[in-house]
């Protein structure tokens, strides 16, 4: 058995930190607490810093080949870890000096590690550790301040996270069954010469508990009540990491086990992917409440990046476009995320009345995050939209980009329903309830870091875009 | 040179940025007048600078994205010369226009010299992923303008604009990667497809990329049945951004034609000129007669632009038709569509520009409420009167000029569309001389809505520095223009020869 422990150095560390956090945590006093937070931080740094330095190598494996150390897994690392940072960053008002604040580092650096082994697994079983790792903790989270809201979330995420996982069990069994292997190297081989309808059910079922974890249709129905129910910070972590992996995962799963086999998988994801985007969009027409209305753009979101899982195998572009799209995914819905943490007291779209004239750099970012998410150039998400738009038609999936497009235009209503009232006057003041006051230094750092980063990913996208495109 | 002169106003913004708001609103004011009169300045030296033969100039490529086929490619020709320039007239005039603003004057400013910006990268672009970051980012620009500082149901017309403008921007999209995707190796950049000319001979796959770009571009110029955003949003908009809207933004959708659509897609062109033809007559006459039936000035100067895009279409397709006429005669109508798009931007922004003074002194666009305005403001009737003659191609204004050529060029090649098209110049000059009688002669009357001023003022200085010097411009072209046909004709010339080889 080849371990190949070099190779893992970014979990690793995730892995001790959270173990050491959880230990130093139990001996400090209340108000200092915040070191765990910067072990936390210190161990995404490390991290990303390994991750880069590997960038360039090639492809390793681990643990029996049954973890890859690819391009797909450095991005995913790279991706995962900064929105982790960029998560605890906006934590600090939420979670500062609360009882439980060490629990809140531990918890959400486990959901990372979880998460990234989703990015790396290439075997079916170390896929299923790595969704329950990604899942557990989340749960958790979410129910964090136990509040009713909170506590309601947290029982629908995990009861439906609990079904879909059983259900992505059985999957993983009849492929097993079917293939005689977990890993997908042999399942390429056995599995096109199994028996289709089980291959077809056993797929069907594995991508349940996948798409549970990215939030797709038809498993979306918990994320506008944990995206409004949980914490700002937690709700930004729920609707953006998680997606990463499991959208990595989907791709691994077609394009390495099942790449010839007679399943139409392709057809099925570019249905789900249509049907994402669709009912995402209507149902954010009209929401007054942004977190809920952020929940629903992100549903749409993941049509649109599940489109180059479609062209997996029939794109060479397939894989840089999910890379790029997912990292300027990330950085833009954390932003927005981060206005809305960073504005406690305005839960609603007609609260951000006068934003602009109060807050220009909030309301700067604002803009440009959710002008970004629509895709308006030069953002980050522009690029991934105009990368996966062409891989979508590269591999015959013209209709695709074109109800994309359809749905984009859509998207643009709800979107400029929330940037129309910050640019507009201010109501009448009112000091009792002030809407728009802020609330503290850290979370309006990571706005500005989020904002920057989405512009600075469109712009120098000519040198991003390259290390996205390795073979993997 | 080039990008010096694209990036000088976004330069300034950046540099305005770090100005308090509270400061006074001069310094503001007065360092836009100054930047917009120093890109001029840099956009009269290029000009001077431009070597004969219709060739690019000033070329620069550097490398964007290189692994995606799209590169920072700019340069100009005799085609987007002309449209550079009047766009940093336009802006200039706008600047000293806007001299008297008073509601949020840095914000005004800035984006305007972000708008500035956009439009002057846009007619400079040669990368197709270039045009659409510039398209895109002129829609949120005119978006803020409109919905900030527009009055009436502002944001409405704000969102239906935005709404509008960016489907067509994403069909515009779609078609841009159709194009590059049919080029080996796969790349964006304008004068590479237009070498490899892939969709010669690809029937259906030239016709939907075309049907792609040609919806993007219709819905921007805008030509019907996509016009309907156009009266809304002009109507609501402020006076400046109306005729930068009207002035510059609706070119980018006519320039596309001829930078894009013609050279990239000369097969499809040629295949499809007579739909193109006949969407053109079908805006000259519907724009005409509608306007003839609106009470309210800026909604009717905002039909009008609908009839004078129609006549830029209409040369378009008429150079594209298969039939007869001479490569001379195709020429022509392309000429004659480049100096309409150079005439209608100075004519029609001064005309925005002359309506936005007539709702600051008596707060009202209906024409119904006017009367006998040449008493009390002689110069502004005078000064509206001379547009309004300029604007229905009277001889001796760029008008005339514009639509003389678009007629002969046309007139072989499309005989009864150019003929219909003819009527639409006798609606609008009707039009407008009744606009000018119901609202300048017989006795004095002004609207009565509350607040309105008892007696109405002549034209203000920043005003008339703003509006007389695109009617002289008007003028210059009408009366010698060589000195812009000179630079027009020859890249016409060559734009024919790529169209119909």
């Amino acid at each position: 058995m080849s371990m190949n422990i070099a190779a893992l150095t970014p979990e690793l560390v995730l892995a001790a930190s959270a173990v050491l956090g959880l230990l130093l945590g139990s001996w400090l006093p209340r108000h200092r607490q915040w070191l765990v937070r910067l072990v936390a931080a210190l161990a995404c740094l490390i991290g990303v810093a390994a991750t880069a330095a590997a960038m360039g190598e090639a492809p390793q494996t681990a643990f029996d080949a049954s973890y890859v150390v690819d391009t797909a897994t450095n991005a995913g690392r790279i991706i995962v870890l900064a929105a982790t940072l960029l998560t605890l960053c906006l934590s600090v008002e939420t979670v500062r000096a609360h009882h439980r604040e060490t629990e809140f580092s531990v918890l959400m650096q486990l959901a990372a590690l979880g998460t990234i082994m989703l990015t790396g697994a290439s075997d079916l079983l170390l896929l299923f550790a790595g969704y329950l790792l990604a899942s557990i903790p989340l749960y958790a989270l979410t129910g964090f301040a136990k509040d009713a809201l909170g506590t309601e979330a947290s029982l629908k995420y995990y009861l439906m996270g609990a079904l879909l996982g059983v259900t992505m069990l059985t999957g993983i069994t009849l492929l097993y069954g079917a293939g005689h292997a977990i890993s997908y190297p042999k399942l390429a081989q056995t599995l096109p010469v199994a028996p289709q309808s089980v291959v077809a059910v056993g797929l069907v079922a594995v991508l349940a508990g996948l798409l549970f974890k990215i939030g797709s249709v038809p498993a979306h129905f918990w994320v506008p009540d944990v995206t409004e129910g949980a914490s700002t910070p937690v709700a930004a972590f729920v609707t953006t990491v998680p997606k990463i992996g499991g959208l990595v995962a989907v791709y691994r799963l077609v394009s390495e086990a099942l790449p010839t086999s007679g399943v139409n998988w392709s057809l099925l994801l570019a249905v789900l992917a249509v049907l994402s985007m669709t009912l995402g969009n209507f149902a954010a027409f009209f929401q007054d409440n942004v977190r809920r209305l952020l929940a629903y753009s992100t549903i749409s979101q993941v049509g649109y990046v599940l489109m180059a899982v479609v062209v997996a195998t029939s794109s060479d572009l397939a894989l840089r476009s999910l890379l790029f799209y997912l990292a300027a995914y990330a950085v833009t819905n954390l932003g927005a995320f981060a206005v809305v943490a960073a504005l406690p007291h305005a839960p609603t779209v007609p609260d951000h009345r006068g934003l602009a004239r109060r807050h220009p750099g909030l309301a700067a970012v604002l803009i440009v995050c959710l002008l970004g998410l629509v895709g308006t150039p030069p953002t980050a998400v522009f690029l991934g939209k105009l990368d996966v738009f062409t891989a979508t038609i590269d591999g015959d999936y013209t209709w695709l980009a074109v109800v994309a497009v359809v749905n984009t235009v859509a998207s643009l209503f709800y979107y400029l329903r929330w940037i129309a009232p910050t640019v507009l006057p201010a109501a009448e003041p009112d000091p009792d309830t002030d809407a728009l006051a802020r609330a503290g230094r850290w979370s309006v750092l990571g706005a500005y870091a989020a904002g920057a980063a989405s512009l600075i990913l469109g712009l120098a996208g000519g040198v991003i875009l390259p290390l996205a495109s390795g073979t993997s | 040179m080039l990008s010096i002169i694209v990036f000088l106003p976004l330069a300034a913004a950046v540099v305005l940025a770090a100005v308090p708001a509270s400061a006074n609103r001069r310094v503001f004011t007065s360092s836009w007048i100054a930047v917009a009169g120093a890109d001029l300045a840099l956009v009269v030296a290029a000009w001077i600078g431009y070597p004969a033969g219709g060739g690019m100039a000033y070329e620069q490529q550097l490398a964007w994205i290189p692994s995606a086929g799209v590169s920072y490619h700019v340069a100009l020709d005799g085609l987007s010369l002309p449209l550079v320039a009047v766009t940093a007239v336009l802006f200039l005039a706008c600047a000293v226009y806007s001299l008297r603003q008073t509601d949020r004057v840095k914000s005004f400013v800035l984006l305007f010299l972000f708008l500035h910006t956009v439009s002057l990268g846009l007619f400079t672009a040669l990368d197709l992923i270039l045009f659409f970051v510039y398209f895109d980012l002129s829609i949120v620009g005119m978006y803020f303008v409109i919905a900030r500082w527009g009055h009436g149901t502002a944001r409405r017309s704000a969102l239906t604009f935005f709404l509008y403008t960016f489907v067509g921007s994403l069909a515009l999209l779609l078609g841009f990667i159709g194009l590059a995707l049919a080029t080996e190796p796969h790349t964006f950049d304008i004068l590479a497809i237009t070498r490899a000319d892939p969709l010669a001979g690809d029937g259906l796959h030239g016709a939907l990329v075309l049907l792609a770009i040609g919806v993007g571009l219709a819905v921007k110029t805008p030509t019907v049945p996509f016009h309907t955003w156009l009266p809304p949003a002009h109507t609501d908009a402020p006076a400046a951004g109306s005729a930068i809207l009207a002035g510059v933004l609706l070119k980018m959708g006519t320039y596309g034609f001829v930078r894009i659509a013609m050279p990239l897609l000369p097969d499809t062109w040629r295949q499809y000129a007579g739909v193109v033809v006949i969407i053109g007559v079908v805006s000259v006459l519907y724009g005409a007669l509608v306007a003839l039936a609106q009470e309210d000035f800026k909604r009717m100067v905002a039909y009008t632009s609908v009839n004078h895009m129609g006549y830029i279409i209409l040369a378009l397709g008429a150079a594209g038709l298969v039939a007869g006429s001479d490569e001379q005669a195709r020429t022509l109508a392309v000429t004659g569509a480049v100096t309409q798009m150079v005439s209608h931007a100075l004519l029609t922004g001064a005309l925005f520009l002359l309506a936005g003074v007539l709702h600051d002194r008596a707060g009202s666009y209906d024409m119904r409420a006017y009367s006998g305005l040449a008493r009390p403001a002689p110069v502004f009737a005078g000064v509206t009167g001379l547009v309004v003659f300029a604007s229905l191609g009277l001889p001796g204004f760029s008008g005339f000029i514009a639509e003389f050529q678009i007629f002969t060029g046309s007139l072989a090649t499309a005989t009864v569309a150019t003929a219909l098209a003819l009527l639409g110049i006798l609606i609008t000059a009707g039009l407008l001389l009744r606009a000018l009688h119901r609202v300048f002669l017989g006795e004095l009357r002004l609207p009565d809505s509350p607040g309105a001023a008892r007696e109405f003022l002549d034209l203000r200085p920043s005003e008339a520095v703003s509006i007389v010097p695109l009617l002289a411009l008007a003028l210059v072209i009408g009366v010698l223009p060589h000195f812009l046909l000179a630079v027009i004709e020859p890249s016409a010339n060559i734009l024919i020869g790529v169209t119909l080889r």
